[in-house]
């Protein structure tokens, strides 16, 4: 069963070539023999996933299973997991159990799936190389030395080296699609408000999008099926009917056109990646695809606004972070004002508290409009910009990021680090969906290509993505020793 | 020098929704503390908050009985500041753009006359939780069955300018609340509570003097009493030389005092910025008109109707509407026998049941006497079964649950006398049998007209008609 995809081991299990307890337990097996390598997971949920796997046999054996009825998948720890630990990379959270599931936990649940166990991540969703978790940093599994990236790199990783067939992951300024780029495999965030915040420990709520990483657009696919729609307990979630992902990847691209904007493929991107985005391009143009050079004038906006409005959120939504509740408190507190200070002290980690101490500072009185206002109306030329460039075209390409996979500690300066999402959280702050998919490799190591859609164009984007992938194995490739 | 006293007030009023603004979890109050709060309302990582839309509706039936701006598009702000008893360490309130904006109400003072105060604005927010200091030792408790429990902050215009005039307001508004149905407005529960902003200036100075604002007053009395203390302590500050500091303060009703809590310099910064996790609330025309359409008929409307229709005095009218309870006693009383008078109805509820009732440290809802109980009675005093004087007696016995009037008339035999001939017997045997008094009065004496009819009170236990008893008295003496 070892590199299937989902839906051959959906088949697999609707043939009875297997069972889901024996897939599970494969699955289980990888993560013990191959983990302590990568430290791809926070927590291995072995006996509620055997007893997952049970129900879905049952299921599987009366005949009422769906499509993903008995698949294994692995659950990003930002995702509150009823009667789990749900840590979400911080010390802060490290005795939290979580007392409900997230609602696209529920989702998974009633699909049938199997939770194999929570997956790393930098801390609070916070750092794009996993090396702000608690719990140390993941490594990349086509070079241990190397950072999957993040945040959600224990998803990427744990996928890219098949100790799980798929993985969850939020996105916030990349972190679906840059850690899926560097591990090489493919992942969708999805448009915001298309799957469910409800349960998903919130970073920046404007932003914050879940999604699915997996092998193949035909995987990431199945996946919203599972986890895409309305939900009455999130106020931000779209009520908008949810196609079937599935139904349209066959359908040939002749006469899509997508744009190419300037601005993603000047100074500072890898030659190595500009190369193979080119030989990706040759692949559409052979189906047909037309190209449209375009600009997006105000893409050197983005990363100073994301990294005010971003922080500005997540000042105000770790505040509930306060040891009185749940969670960590410091030892022997003197008074209230010392349990706030220690607690929090204590159990955020630098990257953490760098952005609360931005994101309070931009919301102080007397800099509020000058910081949080100002991005705000520049975050609208963001959108505009997008908007615009959708009226000619049917999908943007791009860079998923500016260089393959670097090595852990590596880069110490923030600023740099916050550098290697340059390509991805424009999309973030203009709500728009996007997919990172592997095109190839530099020195052994993968690269990504971002597809941008429009607005719940998210078909769009994995009908495009299938078909370079049948034209192509870049998505097939597994790394050595896993 | 000469004073004058600027008051404004914001109000927080307990919306009367089953659940709470933001969450699903009840709102009854007196339960067990932490058994009403849900993962929401304790603020678990990932939970997000869902608006309550019975609370949209409570606030914008508010904004229309005051003709007040309703905003198309209103916003939910978050206001961080660190608390145990906040959870999310932000509490989720209307900021820049309030569902109700300006709007007034005009307010009746002692003296009669109509007074018009400003209502700058009146937002949607959520409460916070309780902190229990004391109970357990060691450790400071938190109950979170309050927190998210909607609220509406009614703000006016510093428009009062005595703390009569800012009972007045706050009296009426309490009584809109309830009219509307918005809020059961208890004050011991906290559904009620207002912060006092006061200051002084001299008299015809134009700009304002520098203000406090007391906290979490929660009773008119105390409100009127902070208000009193304030402008006292205000102006001796200022006329020994001093200033008034801009500062919050509040009453300690055991001493009867305000006492400075936190001054402007140490003022929280609560970094307001719109909530990510909510849509602006958009309200279109239609939702407006169909809560315009159901409005109850409000206590002035009521008191003018009361006026015309029933042509009660502006003091009974205004008395009887000031009140949802009362008027709904009165209505249903006037319902119950249509051939009550209106004004003697009036009376009986202004004056013994209320007297008796508060003697009783009740409420109306738990008066012993009906409102149908109460209208048959008076129904009996204009048909004239009684007189007025025997009423209180059968209004007692109903109070004491002996029955209703009319058994109770029937039972006791308090039925009144007026059969003509047995009255002027027993007139015939009083004069006959007192022709000392009756010698003196025809000499002038006029005052002892009352003992005759007293006599003849005494001899039929007060049964006697007392119209008819006068005339024949009247008549026989003067013979």
């Amino acid at each position: 069963m070892h590199h299937k995809t989902l839906a051959e081991l959906s088949q697999a299990l609707k043939n009875k070539e297997y069972s889901s307890r024996e897939l599970t337990q494969y699955f289980l097996d990888r993560i013990k023999q191959h983990d302590t390598q990568l430290n791809s997971f926070i927590t291995v949920t072995e006996e509620l996933a055997l007893k997952q796997a049970d129900l879905a046999d049952q299921r599987l054996a009366k005949g009422d299973a769906e499509a993903l009825t008995g698949i294994p998948l692995a659950q990003k720890d930002i995702f509150c997991t009823q009667g789990v630990k749900t840590s979400c990379g911080s010390k802060m959270l490290d005795n939290f159990i979580a007392p409900y599931d997230a609602t696209l936990i529920r989702r998974c649940n009633e699909a049938g799936m199997v939770m194999l166990g929570k997956t790393n991540m930098d801390e609070l969703a916070m750092g794009s190389s996993n090396e702000t978790s608690f719990y140390g940093p993941v490594a990349n599994p086509w070079d241990l030395e190397r950072t999957p990236g993040g945040s959600s790199g224990g998803s990427a990783a744990a996928v890219a080296a098949y100790l799980t067939p798929a993985a969850t992951g939020t996105d916030t300024g990349g972190s679906i699609r840059q850690p899926a780029a560097l591990c090489g495999i493919t992942g969708l965030k999805p448009t915001y408000g298309r799957i469910s915040r409800y349960g998903m420990t919130a970073f920046a709520s404007s932003l914050d999008q879940a999604g699915p990483m997996a092998r193949s657009a035909e995987d990431v696919a199945l996946l919203m099926n599972v986890f895409a729609g309305h939900d009455p307990l999130d106020s931000t979630s779209v009520q908008k009917e949810v196609p079937d992902y599935t139904a349209d990847l066959k359908s040939p691209l002749k006469d899509l056109k997508i744009g190419l904007p300037k601005e993603y493929f000047g100074e500072g991107l890898n030659p190595a990646i500009a190369e193979a985005l080119e030989k990706a391009k040759a692949v559409f143009a052979q189906q047909g695809v037309q190209f449209v050079d375009l600009s997006l004038p105000h893409t050197d906006l983005a990363l100073s606004v994301y990294y005010i409005l971003a922080p500005a959120e997540c000042s105000s939504n770790l505040s509930r972070f306060d040891g009185v509740r749940y969670g960590y408190r410091c030892k022997d507190p003197k008074d209230l004002e010392d349990m706030y200070c220690r607690s929090r002290s204590e159990a955020f980690g630098e990257e953490v508290k760098r952005r609360i101490l931005i994101g309070t500072y931009v919301l102080s009185q007397g800099f509020y409009d000058a910081y949080y206002l100002k991005a705000q109306q520049v975050r609208r030329l963001i959108r505009d910009d997008f908007t615009k460039a959708f009226q000619s075209v049917d999908l943007i390409l791009a860079p998923t990021t500016p260089t393959t996979a670097f090595k852990l500690k590596e880069i110490t300066d923030p600023v740099s680090m916050y550098l290697s999402d340059i390509y991805t959280l424009a999309l973030n702050l203009a709500g728009l969906p996007g997919l990172s998919l592997p095109v190839g490799f530099s020195e052994g190591l993968p690269i990504g290509m971002q597809l941008i859609g429009n607005y719940f164009s998210e078909a769009t984007l994995l009908k495009t993505a299938h078909q370079y992938q049948c034209a192509s194995d870049w998505h097939l490739q597994f790394p050595k020793n896993f | 020098m000469e004073w004058e006293t600027v008051i404004g007030l914001e109000v927080h009023v307990q919306l009367a929704t089953q659940t709470k603004i933001f969450s699903g979890a009840s709102t009854a109050y007196g339960a067990e503390p932490n058994t009403q709060a849900c993962a929401v309302d304790l603020a678990f990582p990932g939970v997000l908050p869902v608006l309550n839309e019975k609370a949209v509706e409570y606030a914008v039936r508010f904004g229309l009985s005051i003709d007040a701006e309703i905003t198309r598009r209103s916003v939910f702000a978050r206001k961080n500041y660190f608390y145990p008893d906040l959870p999310k360490g932000y509490q989720i309130s209307q900021h820049d753009l309030p569902t109700v904006g300006k709007g007034h109400m005009d307010v009746q003072l002692e003296d009669g006359s109509i007074k018009r105060i400003g209502i700058t604005r009146a937002h949607l927010e959520e409460d916070a939780g309780k902190s229990l200091h004391g109970e357990l030792s060691g450790f400071s408790g938190i109950d979170l069955n309050r927190a998210s429990t909607p609220l509406l902050e009614i703000v006016s215009e510093p428009d009062m300018r005595s703390a009569k005039e800012a009972i007045a307001y706050l009296k009426n508004l309490h009584s809109l609340v309830r009219y509307l149905g918005i809020s059961d407005g208890n004050m011991q529960e906290g559904s009620f509570r207002c912060d006092v902003n006061v200051s002084v200036r001299p008299k015809g100075q134009s700009e304002f003097g520098t203000r406090t604002e007391t906290k979490n007053v929660n009773s008119f009395r105390f409100a009127e009493r902070a208000i009193l203390y304030e402008v006292d302590r205000q102006i001796s500050v200022l006329e020994d030389g001093g200033h008034i500091r801009q500062e919050t303060r509040t009453y300690d009703p055991d001493l009867d005092e305000t006492r400075a809590m936190r001054s402007k310099e140490n003022a929280h910064d609560y970094r307001y910025f719109p909530d990510p996790d909510l849509l602006p609330l958009v309200l279109s025309e239609e939702y407006i008109e169909a809560i315009r359409a159901q409005l109850p008929e409000l206590p002035w409307q009521k008191c003018s109707r009361y006026m015309n229709d029933y042509k009660l005095s502006q003091y009974d009218a205004s008395y009887l509407s000031s009140d949802w309870d009362i008027a709904q006693y009165f209505e249903t009383a006037l319902a119950h026998n249509t051939e009550v008078p209106p004004k003697l109805l009036a009376n009986w509820i202004a004056g013994d049941l209320a007297a008796t009732l508060n003697k009783e440290n009740l409420n109306l809802t738990e008066s012993p006497v009906s409102a149908e109980q109460l209208s048959q009675l008076v129904l009996r005093i204009h048909d004239q079964t009684i007189s007025n004087n025997i009423a209180k007696k059968v209004f007692e016995a109903i109070w004491n649950k002996e029955g209703n009037a009319d058994s109770i008339i029937e039972k006791q035999g308090l039925k009144q006398i007026t059969d003509t001939g047995a009255l002027e017997k027993l007139v015939d045997e009083i004069i006959t049998n007192n022709p000392e008094q009756v010698a003196q009065y025809r000499s002038g004496k006029d005052k002892l007209f009352s003992f005759f009819v007293g006599q003849a009170m005494k001899a039929t236990q007060g049964k006697a008609n007392p119209q008819q008893l006068n005339d024949l008295i009247k008549m026989k003496l003067g013979a």
